[in-house]
């Protein structure tokens, strides 16, 4: 203590008056410097730039890209390429696609509807054991699905279903993350009183569910839906290992296509291109919510 | 039409029939709405999980007879060098992708935490990688990292470096993967170091700073410390998706024999070992052994990381 007491006097006086040093001092009012733009600047650079890369790949032709020194614009040849990856029937590329959205979509609905079910009963509903049941709901958290591939995959060939997209879309339709996330919101967003007095109307559970807590809980389904649709978008290893090969995902395609049949890496790139560009599409129209989607997350657990 | 006005009159007029629906309604609606969750997960989560640890108890191959033999696997396992080599390789890449990353993360946070203009599409742009899928990460990487005209070898020529043949080397692999690790998670990571930050309440900087503390020594002093705990949950949560680590390590060596992870193996990981055994060499029980033994390691890292949020929280 003595010793901090006598610092100040050692410490450069402040330039300006205490009051303003106090007032900046909030950690939030702290100005940007030059120096902090400059971080940001490389950081931006440094994140897209593979992505730009991609592009300047996919549009060059095989012998452009294994130039040296390298050339960092995009040529024309990118429709050309994805042309190619359409036309080539081995790669199945449109398919894929859509089998990512069937599957991606197919999940996020009802993973939303499912975590919106439980999220309500165990935030708004009395029932005996909630407590027990929603630490498993917790605990489930952290059984990672790749864990039980060997036996899913024995399942799956026991339903007779092995190799088709519901093998990749069952697994998944359980979220103990999105029945915890629509608990949290459903706890703060939906008034007790406004059940109540649904209740009072005559309203049934499903009912009060259906037209009390859905449109209520739609900012938090929209965050679960959008990270859950990225997610299975995203997906390999289990479609890797699981899914036959007329039956692939995108990103299973993407993995076939680079894995010695076809090497030309234009073609694998213009690949990853049209991989990404949903991705692409939902950052540019919802990328505050999924940013306060990551805040939100970190500051609740 | 009488029928129909009289539910608006209060509950006296109910009928029995209906006052016993809504008492079901009341009791059982709640199991209702929990159930999907639960009977999917039984089925599909915790099923699986289970099945496995009976199926790692046999010699089970793909076909022909599943002959019970015990803890035989795991004894194997214990003794087995590619499994251990796995398990050095996943925690190898772990250690020199999260070291860097947490440290970067932190500064970013801290940049981030100012008044900037521009603040939103800066933010978005530190989180373009994360949403990015790994698979096509992997293979712009893979291009980034080619041994004759990739990039990396490239730059690194400038400095009279000699081209690295970025798969063939167990420290190259593992820096290599580490980078597209990082590239993927250290914008996000920041993120949530940012929204721990502001969650500090303002007037302890405050207090920091009529004592004189610089805004150095206020990050040291305050920031760090309360960022603690969000720290330790992020270092857990990155353990046991670096467990699971597989798509980064399959695809950045592509053709016959990924899964092995390089022609000495110098960057195979757990996941890959598993699904080695299970989907190459269709050894189910021998890879339920790995899958238990990744289970495990999961759940002690993650009870220790309970145990010390717990603590940390509690001495507050």
């Amino acid at each position: 203590m003595t010793a901090v007491a006598t610092e100040p006097a050692t410490e450069p006086t402040p330039k300006k008056p205490l009051r303003r040093k106090v007032a900046e001092s909030n950690n939030q009012l702290f100005r940007a410097s030059p120096l902090n733009y400059l971080v940001l600047v490389i950081t931006f650079f440094l994140s897209v730039f593979p992505l730009y890369w991609m592009l300047v790949m996919a549009s060059r032709t095989n012998d452009e890209i294994v130039q040296i020194p390298p050339v960092f614009t995009p040529g024309g040849h990118l429709g050309e390429h994805v042309q190619t990856l359409f036309d080539n029937p081995d790669v199945m590329f449109a398919k894929a696609l859509m089998n990512s959205f069937i599957v991606a979509g197919t999940i996020t609905a009802f993973v939303v509807i499912f975590s919106g079910l439980a999220g309500f009963a165990f935030a708004k509903l009395r029932f005996r054991g909630s407590n027990a049941l929603i630490s498993i709901v917790v605990l489930t958290m952290m059984v990672p699905v790749q864990l039980g591939t060997v036996p899913l995959y024995m399942m799956m060939d026991w339903f007779g279903i092995q190799g088709t997209l519901p093998t990749v879309i069952l697994p998944y339709l359980a979220s103990g993350f999105g029945v915890f996330l629509m608990r949290q919101y459903a706890s703060q967003a939906v008034p007790d009183e406004l059940i109540e007095a649904a209740r009072v109307d005559g309203a049934s559970t499903i009912r009060i569910f259906w037209s009390v807590v859905l449109p209520a809980l739609r900012p938090a389904a929209a965050i679960l839906g959008l990270f859950t649709f990225m997610t299975y978008w995203n997906d390999f290893l289990w479609p890797y290992v699981a899914l036959s090969p007329e039956h692939p995902t995108v990103q299973v395609a993407l993995s076939r296509l680079s894995s010695g049949y076809y090497t030309d890496q234009s073609l694998v790139m213009a690949g990853t291109l049209m991989a990404t560009l949903p991705l692409l599409a939902v950052i540019v129209l919802f990328g505050r919510q999924l940013i306060s989607g990551i805040m939100d997350g970190a500051v609740k657990s | 039409m009488s029928d129909t006005l009289a539910p608006a009159a209060p509950a006296r007029t109910r009928s029995p029939w209906r006052s016993r629906l809504s008492r079901w309604d009341l009791k059982g609606s709640p199991y209702a709405f929990i159930s999907p969750f639960f009977i999917l997960f039984a089925i599909f989560g915790a099923f699986p999980l289970l099945y496995t640890f009976w199926v790692s108890l046999h010699a089970w191959p793909l076909l022909g007879e599943h002959t019970f033999t015990g803890l035989d696997n795991y004894q194997k396992l214990l003794s087995d060098e590619q499994f251990w080599n796995a398990a050095k390789n996943t925690f190898g890449i772990f250690v020199v992708s999260t070291v860097p990353q947490y440290a970067l993360a932190l500064w970013l946070a801290v940049t981030l935490n100012r008044k900037i203009r521009a603040r939103t599409l800066f933010r978005i742009g530190v989180v373009i990688p994360n949403v990015t899928s790994v698979a096509a990460v992997t293979l712009i990487f893979g291009m980034i990292f080619a041994k004759g005209f990739g990039l990396a070898n490239w730059m690194l020529s400038w400095f009279g470096v000699a081209s690295i043949d970025w798969t063939a080397h167990t420290w190259s692999s593992w820096l290599a993967i580490s980078m597209m690790v990082d590239w993927r998670w250290t914008g996000y990571n920041a993120l949530i170091f940012l929204a721990a930050m502001q969650a500090i309440p303002s007037d302890l900087y405050e207090a920091a700073a009529i004592d004189g503390a610089s805004r150095t020594r206020q990050f040291w002093s305050v920031t760090l410390p309360l960022l603690r705990p969000t720290i330790l949950f992020t270092t857990i949560t990155s353990i046991i998706g670096g467990v699971q680590l597989f798509t980064e390590p399959l695809l950045f060596a592509p053709g016959a024999g990924a899964i092995q992870g390089g022609t000495l193996r110098q960057f195979q990981t757990l996941t890959m070992y598993l699904i080695e055994n299970g989907f190459t060499r269709f050894e189910f029980g021998y890879a339920g052994a790995v899958a238990w033994m990744i289970f495990l390691l999961v759940l002690v890292i993650s009870l220790i990381n309970i145990l010390i949020v717990r603590r940390i929280s509690g001495a507050d």
